[in-house]
This record gives structure tokens, sequence and C-alpha cells, in this order.
């Protein structure tokens, strides 16, 4: 018989995130009631009627793990995760959103004004003739409402609090969070900043036949069915295999879809975005500049495409203001409808 | 973070404001260009901090946006003409990132005018001398772009706990 132990206590939490990391937890399947008699939950927004006073009123690091899902979009966010920290004995970064920024990131293409225009005037949709906008603070005769500041731009779980793990993916395949759990559970945790998946890219685990690079023209994944068996950066079809972190089980290499780089860059990447963009655009053939631009041309949204999952946690973060970001909004609307 | 609001950042906003300009010069061409440049007495601005590289093949992208993230207002690659490459292939490497890169930098709002590629060979000092001083014209006219930590701060003035970039490992 084993001994018995304390249980562990155990937090999670959502911030800017679409709710599947918190499935992803729910993936492990029936091993979920495994992790319910080890741990005891205190706060899991999406599955238990937890409030956050619940979590002020708990003694400071008597959380034993903190899962922390989603990126920082406002200020409640932002508290949450301080307060999260100030409870917690391990922080977990869970998921792309919160290890570096994710999808919600690329947000940060726009500031706070463009995106609210966006949203409560010029999409088709909107019926808004009064311009009203969020504030973040309302006096009626019962006292005073506050909403959340919505900031100008979104960050990285680390940007505002220290992070001991860190758990790529979008979401983190079960196995891996399988074994998250149970290094915790057992206390084999690895040195703090480590980041709980592979050290090599994923072009070494993949398993397609890598040929010849060389690529004559991009193709976007609904325009072409690539050869299942093949290496899908040789068929010109944008793979971020070669920067990004391995472990993820090539689950959208067997759906035949390439890499879009949620388990963010390799160790060695200086930075995940722009040396998938040099090796991508390396591949083609040719030295005439008309050519190679013609070529070129056919790798479409380079930002989006680079950076999808990893513009909070890039070197130049967001979008310079100095040159037309109203405009640019605006042409992103019509493109985007 | 730290920078936000230093007097570095307000002094960049003032008058005593000169541009800086980051240059990856290659070992075999532009780096002598720039050489001959200075032994035939060329004038051209002190803007320049220049970095000599072996080829421009190696300067990757993420070098010139290292560059602006630390507070660069401009970036000059050069490298040896077409042809000339002393690796024979690697500056048409630097010219096929340019064709992608350039427009990845107009996406972050890197205005066009703050990078650019140029191919000078160790004979073409006036060359060189000619496009710093039509580089550093052009950011002069820009104005300062500010490191990503200014432009962090100024966008929500939150205290971040470390400069972002590199990955997390």
């Amino acid at each position: 018989m084993p001994e018995a132990k304390k249980k562990l206590k155990l937090a999670l939490y959502w911030a800017a995130s679409c709710g599947g990391c918190d499935i992803a937890v729910l993936d492990i399947d029936e091993k979920i009631l495994t992790v319910a008699e080890l741990a005891d939950i205190v706060l899991w927004p999406v599955a238990l009627d937890f409030k956050y006073k619940d979590v002020e009123a708990l003694a400071d690091q008597s959380v034993d793990v903190c899962l922390f899902n989603g990126a920082v979009r406002n200020s409640e966010q932002r508290e949450l995760a301080e307060l999260l920290r100030q409870k917690s004995k391990v922080m977990v970064a869970f998921g792309a959103c919160a290890c570096f920024g994710g999808i919600p990131a690329l947000a940060n293409q726009f500031d706070r004004e463009s995106i609210f225009r966006r949203v409560y005037d010029t999409t088709p949709s909107t019926d808004n003739p009064g311009r009203v906008r969020p504030q973040t603070k309302l006096s009626v005769p019962q006292g005073d409402l506050h909403l959340p500041e919505f900031y100008n731009a979104v960050y990285k779980l680390d940007d505002v609090v220290e992070v001991d793990y860190y758990i790529p993916g979008c979401p983190p395949p079960p196995e891996l969070v399988w074994e998250a759990i149970t290094a915790i559970v057992e206390g084999k945790l690895p040195p703090k900043g480590s980041t709980l998946a592979g050290e090599r890219s994923l072009c070494h685990t993949c398993k397609r036949k890598k040929e010849d690079k060389k690529v004559t023209a991009f193709h976007r994944v609904h325009e072409f069915v690539p050869d299942p068996e093949k290496c899908l950066l040789e068929q010109g079809i944008i793979c971020s295999g070669p920067v990004t972190r391995e472990g993820c089980g090539e689950r959208c290499l067997n759906a035949n879809m390439p890499c879009r780089g949620c388990f963010g860059p390799t160790p060695e990447a200086l930075e995940h975005g722009a040396s998938m963009l040099s090796a991508a655009a390396t591949l083609v053939e040719g030295k005439e500049e008309a050519e190679l631009a013609e070529v070129l041309d056919g790798i479409v949204d380079p930002l989006g495409t680079f950076y999808r999952f990893t513009l909070a946690d890039s070197l130049l973060r967001i979008r310079n203001k100095s040159l037309g970001l109203e405009e640019k909004a605006e042409e992103g609307e019509e493109a985007a409808s | 973070m730290t920078q936000a609001g230093s007097p570095k950042s307000q002094a960049a906003a003032g008058e005593g404001w000169e541009p800086k300009v980051v240059a990856f010069l290659c070992n075999w061409c532009s780096y002598t260009g720039a050489d001959l440049a200075g032994i035939s007495r060329l004038k051209y601005p002190a803007n320049l901090r220049i970095i000599r590289v072996m080829c421009s093949g190696r300067v990757s992208p993420a070098f010139v946006l290292k560059a602006f993230h630390e507070g660069a207002d401009g970036v000059l690659v050069g490298g040896c003409h077409p042809g000339d490459c002393h690796y024979l292939e690697g500056n048409y490497k630097t010219l096929k990132r340019k064709l992608v890169f350039e427009r990845l930098l107009e996406q972050f709002g890197i205005e066009p005018g703050r990078f650019r590629l140029e191919w000078i060979s160790g004979g073409e000092g006036d060359k060189f001398a000619r496009v710093a001083e039509e580089l550093v014209k052009t950011v002069r006219e820009l104005g300062p772009l500010g490191s990503t930590a200014e432009r962090l701060g100024r966008a929500d003035g939150l205290a971040l706990r470390a400069e972002g970039g590199g990955g997390n490992a």
C-alpha cells in the first residue's frame, strides 16, 4: 500500500483563450479520474464554480500547481495571473497563447482603437447608432460598475509573472499533458524555466520523405492536395517544421496539413518567424529578381504565416504606429470580409 | 521594459536626436567598399554602426529585427554584386529573403526606407558613401523608431518582466 499522501492543490485558469486548452486537459480521458484522486482543484472556471474570492482567501504558495492557459489581453487576466502566481508554488504556461501569445497575439497588428472601431462600428452586422464603446467604469445608483481594461497589445504570460514551466501547443496534446501531470505528482520536474516538450525541430521526428528542397511555386493548403508521403516544404507548402519544437505527435502532418508552429521556436531559433521566413524564401530556385519575386509573392501574409502563434514572443511584438496603422486596419478589414 | 520613459527615449524624440543605423557589410565586397570610402576620404554620415560579416547571406532577417528591437532607426545590408559572391550564391539567398522580408517589415509598420539591401563592391567606395548618405537622410526624415521596449511602453505602460523575443527556452 502506498503511503497516503496529502492531496495536491491544482488551479486551472483561462485568460485570452478559446477554451481548447481546458478541453485538452479533459482529453486525457479516464485519467482525469486519477487526477481527481491525486489533486483537489481550487479553481477551474470552465468546469467548477469557484470564485476569485475563494482564491484570494487561500494562503500564499498553498496551491501546488497552476496551469494557466491563454494570453494576457486585459487587466483582469493580468490581475488573475498575478494572484495565481502569488498563491502557487509552480506556475505553468499551458498552451501556445500563454507561452507565446498564440492566435490572439495576431491582434498586435492593430491597437485598441482600431479593434474597437472594427468591432463596435464597422462590421456589417453591427447596429450601434450610439457608437457605444466599452468603458472601464460606470456609475449607477447602486454603485460603481467596473470592466477590465482592454490593452493595446496582447502579452504572453511570462511578460507579467514569473513562469516555471512551459507546455506549448494549440492545444497541448493529451500525452504531453499526462506526462506533465505525472512529473508534477512524482516531483520529477526538470529545472525551472524548462519547456516540457522536445528539444529538436519537428523535422527530426517527421517521417515524410525528404529529398531535394527546391521550390518553383508556393501553394496554400486549400489550393492543392499534397503527396502524403513527401516533405510538404518540397511541395511548396509552408511547413514550419524546420524551426518548430518537436513533441506534438505530428498531428497536423498525419492529417496531411503543414506544421503551423504552435509549439513555438526550437531552443536554437533566434526568432521563430524570421527563421522560418529565411528557411522558406531560400528554397526558391533562380537568380533573376523578377522571377524570384513572382514565386515569392506566393507567400501571402508573411507575418500571419510565420508568426501565427508567436507574435507576442517576437522581437518587434507590435506594429509600429507611425506607418498609417489606421488605414492598414481598414485594409485588413476589407481583405477579411 | 526598463527603458520605457528613460532619458534615452525622451532624448530620442527631442532636438538632439541622431539616427542610429546598423550596417551589416560582407567581408569581401561591401566592407572593403566602406574601407575604400574611408581611404579615399569621402564624406559620409557618422550615423552608421558597421558590423562586418563574412557574407550577406549570413545576415538572417532575425539580425535585422534584433537591430530594430534594440533601437536602430535603420538597417543596411551590403553584399557583393550578383555573380560576385565569394561563396558563389550567398548573396542570392539574401536577395530571396529580402523579397519576403520587406513585406514582413511593412506588416510590422516599419517604413520601407528604414531597411535597405545594396550590392556594393570593393571598388565602390563612392557608392557606399552615397548609400549611407541617402539612408541616413531618409531615416532622419522618418524620425525615431524606438526600441520594442519603448514602443510597448507607449502602448500600455505595463512594467513587463523582461524584454520579449527570441524564444522562451
